[in-house]
């Protein structure tokens, strides 16, 4: 184990924190029929929530399932449940989060638990297809290159929200999706907004239907959790706002 | 059923969205009643004796119960039609807060009012 | 919740913020003093103005909230869509009779 530098006790009471540097943590193990265990784990400074899990891990129950890869806030690949809040957890200090000493982490929600505190993503994934996040190419490569100003409305709303790595923390966040399970959610929409704006993209007939049903960007109640949570500080309620403008036109229009 | 709670209990932004379908559940269910009341009027006689009713002290409570549920009804359901329609602003937080304190201001202004 | 309900409720919920608004003025002013039937069916018998507010009034609520009902039952009870649609089609068609059968009392009895 790495010998951490220390900072010189300033008073009494520093001493004691250093004798007491243990904080216990809770987490979810087995699928949806698990429970929570708890584990003590030494506390050290500048400590992310994944440390800890990864801590539990390596030298406490080695049975211990979870995801990560980047471990510097790039990838999303380790969003949990912290204290009731999804998050990502590479990116989360144990300092921030663990109100009293304690922590509670478990798997991200609203998704299939795999083991522990990993999920299934696929269901997250089917309603990203199901948006019709996917991009209709209408030229070739004997075709002029389309130029696109950055600068343009329609690219500047693209920009606001393309870095999404589907992390799936908006997903696990959003109470519609809980509550309605054909709600295709906050990222696969925000995905399909990009693509309406897209100059180049040719499927927006098709694309506005997919997301005009039952399930689609009307069911979004505007209770921007998403937008407080997302990890990478896009906001998914402003785009799917946007996708309930465009439909709700196109609707009038009589093109729906 | 998890209603959400768990982590989000205090985000002014979502007590706002609860707030908002409770009090609209809430005069949808007074709203039969209230128009059952006012049928009443069909014979002046039986509404002068209901009005009278009405002059309860606890029914003007309640009076000002549905006054404070329509005017934050009213305030949050403007609130998701601005950010339904308008440009994206910041300070949405501070706005729902207000949104609340005004109704029940509102509804308190109506409650002296009528005792 | 699809784009035809989503058009139907915001626009009921556009169209009701200013009916609303004299709603709230009208409770106050209505209530500033003992209230009597007189008092109130002098003003509001034969009144189409009256008749035309309210008749409005009824029917954007009589829309606006079935849908929202429909909403929470088909997110938070076990009656989901198409059920759902049907009890909301029904809650709306007795709020708007009972609100026309209000309007006819205070105006046209």
């Amino acid at each position: 184990m790495l010998d951490y530098p220390r900072k010189q006790a300033e008073s009494g009471k520093d001493r004691m924190n250093e004798t007491n540097s243990q904080i216990s943590v809770s987490l979810w193990r087995g699928a949806e029929d698990g429970r929570y265990e708890t584990y003590t784990v030494p506390k050290r400074e500048s400590q992310t929530v994944l440390d800890v899990v990864t801590f539990v891990q390596r030298h406490i129950d080695t049975t211990l399932s979870y995801r990560f890869a980047c471990r510097v806030g790039v990838c999303g690949s380790c969003a949990m449940t912290v204290n009731g809040k999804p998050r990502w957890t590479c990116r989360t200090h144990v300092s921030k989060v663990a109100d009293s000493g304690h922590l509670e982490i478990g798997p991200l929600e609203n998704l299939p638990i795999i083991k522990d505190l990993a999920t299934d993503m696929e269901p997250f994934f089917e309603k990203w297809q199901q948006a019709d996040g996917v991009f209709a190419p209408t030229k070739t490569r004997r075709d002029a290159i389309e130029q696109i100003r950055p600068d343009s409305m329609a690219r500047k709303a693209v920009d606001a929200v393309i870095e999404c790595i589907n992390c799936g923390v908006c997903y696990s966040a959003c109470d519609t999706v809980r509550w309605n399970e054909d709600y295709l959610g906050p990222a696969a929409l925000t995905r399909a907004w990009t693509l309406v704006n897209d100059e180049r993209d040719g499927g927006n007939k098709a694309r506005l239907q997919a997301i005009a049903g039952s399930g689609g960007c009307h069911t979004c109640h505007s209770h921007q959790t998403c937008q407080e949570l997302c990890p990478q500080t896009l906001n998914p309620t402003a785009a799917i706002a946007g996708l309930k403008r465009r439909t709700a036109a196109a609707y009038l229009k009589g093109e729906l | 059923m998890n209603m959400g709670l768990a982590g989000r209990r205090g985000s002014a932004l979502w007590i706002a969205a609860m707030i908002h379908r409770l009090s609209g559940l809430a005069l949808a269910i007074f709203l039969p009643f209230h128009f059952l009341a006012l049928s009443l009027a069909i014979r002046e006689a039986t509404f002068d004796s209901f009005l009278r009713w009405t002059d309860q002290p606890w029914v003007k409570v309640s009076e000002s119960g549905l006054v404070f549920l329509l005017t934050v009804h009213l305030l949050g359901g403007l609130r998701v039609l601005v950010i339904e329609n308008l440009d994206w602003r910041d300070g949405q937080k501070q706005l729902a807060t207000i949104a609340a304190a005004v109704s029940a201001v509102v509804a308190f202004i109506f409650l002296v009012r009528v005792f | 919740m699809n784009v035809r309900l989503y058009v139907w409720q915001r626009g009921t919920a556009a169209l009701m913020a200013p009916l609303v608004l004299i709603h709230i003025a009208v409770i106050f002013y209505a209530t500033r003093q003992g209230l009597s039937a007189a008092d109130i069916l002098s003003r509001t018998r034969g009144s189409v103005v009256w008749a035309a507010y309210y008749g409005l009034f009824v029917a954007a609520v009589s829309i606006h909230a079935a849908i929202g009902v429909r909403n929470i039952l088909s997110e938070w009870s076990p009656v989901h869509d198409r059920s759902a649609g049907r009890v909301a089609l029904a809650f709306g068609l007795i709020l708007a009779a009972a609100g026309l059968r209000a309007i006819y009392g205070l105006v046209f009895a």
